[in-house]
Formats: C-alpha cells, sequence, structure tokens
C-alpha cells in the first residue's frame, strides 16, 4: 500500500480533483494536498492522492551527478 | 514512464556499483538500514544487495505499515466488521493479516461481514455517500504519507455533514520508530544489530521534509540519506552514506530531491494538524509500546472517530510463537532465519504480517526468490 508512482497532471477539475497520467492509464485522484497544481507538472500519487510535485531540474540534477560519476578516478 | 524507467537505467547503476566497491575502506563493515518497506521490496526485486561489495550490509527496517499494525487493533477492526450496521473498508493489505485465533478480515468478510477493499479513504468516503443506511468506517493505517490523506476524508466528511462514516485511526510516526531502533538494547548494548546510517524514507518525507532527521543524525551520530524508490536512487543513496562514513560525517542529506525539501509539504501537515494530535502511547509489533509514537482524532473531529464511537478497547494479544516478524523488523532476523518461512509461511497463507504485504520482508524475500541467494552466499 506504500507504492507511490509519479504521473503528469493532463486536467484539472473544480472539485480539487485532477486527472493524471500514469505512464498512458488515465486516472483521477484528489490534488487536496497540492498547492496550486498545473497542466503538465509531475506530481507523485498515492492511494488516489497526488502527495507532492515532481521538481524536473532536480531530477536532472540528480542523473546528471550519477552519469558524472567516474569510478577509475574514485580508485585513485 | 517518465521519472522512473531513467532511474532504472542498467549502466548507470554498474557506474554507481563500481564507485561504491571504489571507495570503501575494505577494513570496514557499512551496516546501512532502510527504513521503509518499499526500499526493502524495491532491494529485493532489482537485485541491488547483488550489486554491493559484501562488506556493505543493508539491514531491513520496520517502515512497513501493515506489517507494524499489532493483533490487537487488527482485531479491533474485525470486531467493528462484525457489527450488522457496520461497512468496513479497508486496504486490501489488511485482509489476509492474521489476526487472534487464526482470524483475519478475510475470514470475518467470508462469514458474512460487510468489508469492502478500497485504495484510499476517497474511495470509503464515496461508500459512505453511496449507502446513507450504512455505518461505513475506514481502516486507517500508514506512516505519514497516508496520513494526510485520512485528513482529507475527515475534513470533507464533516464539511459535507456525513454523519454515517468514520474512521478508526492506526496512524503511525516514522521518527517515533527510528528513535526506538536506535535506544533498543539490541543496538545500544548487545549489538546484536548495528545500524551506521539509514536510508531515509522518501515518500514519508515528501509530506514531513527532511527536517525531523536532523536530530537524529546529530544526537545519535548516524547519517540519513533521504531516498528515492528506483534501483540507481537506492545506490547513490548508498554511496551518499559510505562517502559519510568515510569522512566521519553524520550529516542528513537527500538524495531524493526532485520530490522532498526540507521543510516538507506545509499544506499536509497543516491539514494532519488540524485532524489529528499525538497518542499517549501505541503498541508496535516488534517495537512494543512507544509513547508519543502515534496520531489520535482529536476532539473537534469526534463524531468521526469510531474508537470513540463504538466505544472500542485496545487488548493486547501476543503473537503467534512461531513468527519471527517481531525480530525481523528490529533488524535482528532475516526472513530465512524464520523456522517457517516458505514452508508453513507463505503469501498464500501467511502466518505473520510480513508476509502479506508486498512491503513486508518475508514477503518481498519470498517474491523475489532472494533466500536461495542467500543460501548460496552462506
Ligand atoms: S516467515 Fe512468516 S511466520 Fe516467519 S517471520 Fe515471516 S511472516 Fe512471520
Amino acid at each position: 500500500m506504500c507504492l507511490a508512482i509519479p504521473a503528469r497532471v493532463v486536467e484539472i477539475h473544480a472539485d480539487d480533483t485532477a486527472t493524471v497520467s500514469l505512464g498512458g492509464v488515465r486516472k483521477q485522484v484528489s490534488m487536496a494536498l497540492i498547492e496550486d497544481p498545473a497542466v503538465g507538472e509531475y506530481v507523485i500519487v498515492h492511494v488516489g492522492y497526488a502527495l507532492s510535485k515532481l521538481d524536473p531540474a532536480e531530477a536532472e540534477r540528480t542523473l546528471a551527478l550519477l552519469a558524472s560519476l567516474d569510478p577509475t578516478e574514485a580508485a585513485a | 514512464m517518465k521519472y522512473v524507467d531513467e532511474y532504472r537505467d542498467g549502466a548507470l547503476a554498474e557506474r554507481v556499483a563500481a564507485a561504491i566497491a571504489a571507495e570503501v575502506d575494505p577494513g570496514r563493515i557499512y551496516s546501512i538500514m532502510e527504513f521503509c518497506g518499499g526500499h526493502t521490496h524495491a532491494i529485493c526485486r532489482h537485485g541491488i544487495e547483488d550489486m554491493l561489495p559484501a562488506t556493505v550490509r543493508l539491514v531491513h527496517g520496520p517502515g512497513c505499515p501493515v506489517c507494524v499494525l499489532p493483533i490487537g487493533r487488527l482485531d479491533m477492526a474485525i470486531e467493528l466488521a462484525r457489527r450488522p450496521e457496520v461497512t468496513l473498508c479497508t486496504y486490501g493489505d489488511m485482509m489476509r493479516v492474521p489476526g487472534r485465533d487464526r482470524g483475519s478480515l478475510m475470514k470475518a468478510k467470508a462469514e458474512g461481514a460487510d468489508i469492502r477493499m478500497v485504495y484510499g479513504s476517497g474511495d470509503a468516503l464515496r461508500v459512505a455517500r453511496e449507502n446513507p443506511g450504512r455505518e461505513v468506517v475506514f481502516f486507517a493505517i500508514g506512516f505519514e504519507t497516508t496520513t494526510p490523506t485520512t485528513a482529507v476524508a475527515l475534513v470533507q466528511a464533516k464539511a459535507l455533514g456525513l454523519r454515517n462514516f468514520s474512521v478508526f485511526a492506526n496512524h503511525v510516526l516514522t521518527p517515533s520508530a527510528i528513535q526506538a531502533i536506535l535506544d533498543s538494547p539490541e543496538v545500544t548494548t548487545t549489538g546484536s544489530v548495528r545500524v551506521d546510517g539509514f536510508i531515509g524514507p522518501g515518500h514519508v518525507s515528501t509530506i514531513i521534509g527532511s527536517a525531523p532527521y536532523d536530530r537524529f543524525a546529530r544526537d545519535y551520530r548516524r547519517p540519513i540519506v533521504v531516498s528515492g524508490f528506483e534501483p540507481l536512487d537506492i545506490m547513490q543513496s548508498v554511496l551518499m552514506l559510505v562517502r559519510q562514513l568515510n569522512e566521519g560525517r553524520h550529516g542528513v542529506e537527500n538524495q531524493f530531491s526532485r520530490a522532498v525539501s526540507h521543510g516538507g509539504n506545509a499544506k499536509a501537515q497543516a491539514l494532519v494538524d488540524q485532524v489529528f494530535e499525538l497518542r499517549d502511547s501505541f503498541e508496535w509489533r516488534g517495537l512494543g509500546t512507544i509513547p508519543d509514537s502515534a496520531l489520535q482524532i482529536r476532539e473537534g473531529f469526534a463524531d468521526w472517530d469510531a474508537e470513540r464511537r463504538w466505544q472500542l478497547r485496545y487488548v493486547p494479544v501476543a503473537d503467534n510463537k512461531a513468527c519471527s516478524c517481531a525480530e525481523i523488523l528490529r533488524g535482528v532476523k532475516k526472513p530465512a532465519d524464520c523456522t517457517i518461512f516458505g514452508t508453513v509461511c507463505t503469501p498464500e497463507n501467511p502466518m505473520g504480517s510480513c508476509m502479506v504485504s508486498p512491503e513486508g520482508s518475508c514477503a518481498a524475500y519470498h517474491l523475489y526468490g532472494r533466500w536461495r541467494d542467500m543460501e548460496k552466499r552462506a
């Protein structure tokens, strides 16, 4: 039950809910925990609620950090 | 899937593995506890332990809400579900957890109790609105990740004046469990559990932020890295912990910065605070009774509190003697150390809670056949 997955906000509805796309599968989830959600943003979804927004810049930064790892250098 | 696939790149994982192998001090053991059951599951699923040097050991922690709920609390839910006027809405994972005398919600349902599996609190609220003649109770469990979702349902129920809805609250707090582990005799005196650092629960921290761990890192001198759940996230977190330990540092670092901030989700925290307050004490399976370690519904929402409505009383029940869940939750034992693991106790016929939820260590080991590897290694 602890599973939480990233989803893209597709459409925002009036009742504090939004339609999100979970890898192509559409689902209506609650946005009650999110400040100012916007279409196109990514959120982490858990038991039918968006928990937080995903920060694309931070996501890139993490990947860049991983890609820059040079094990041979670390061994030296 | 975006924000998933990139963090499963095998070639990158090998680079991180090589960096870890190159940076570990060969004369030293690195004993790292992943608190969260979601991490345990991912570690088993992706074979993370096989990518790590033998000196880096992962100790599985108690962060599985289904696993830590004691039998006595489950029995309260079963008792509620048996009342003729009640419709009990529960997360599916709770259905097969064994209660007292081998009872379970599944069994109660087979015997006629009105029990429905729901995906979350929102579904339970809908069941209540669609069935005004029924007393609909939501069996709420979970750590800080799930608590705000229960809070939202309670606020909505009050706003709607929905009188046939209530919540049986069993929400527990991560920092209390971390503290219980660090204060346990196994860690402090006997040394049978060694925790040099923590992989911190990422989803919990989307809500509470990384700030609540600052205190542990400082007072207990243990580094904590809040981590995402994909294999690259976990590998990178291990590397960050190895580096802190090598340098003699014990800070809180945030690997999951794409979703977690230092302060967390303020809107969610305010909702939780509006609805819940600290419970004086709560019994956890494996960790015992811990003061201020769980939440209860505030007076202002008393009309929606199932414990008050039916005056439910908690009666502690001892675990099945053959089951080692308690030791597994404290990190003292691994699933294969349990004599009935995989024989008498299987996911189809679980004897303990750790075999039920996918985040439970026994279920994760069983599902991905990890015990065979352990036998090979031994
Ligand atoms: S294998 Fe089953 S009985 Fe043994 S500890 Fe795990 S859940 Fe309990």
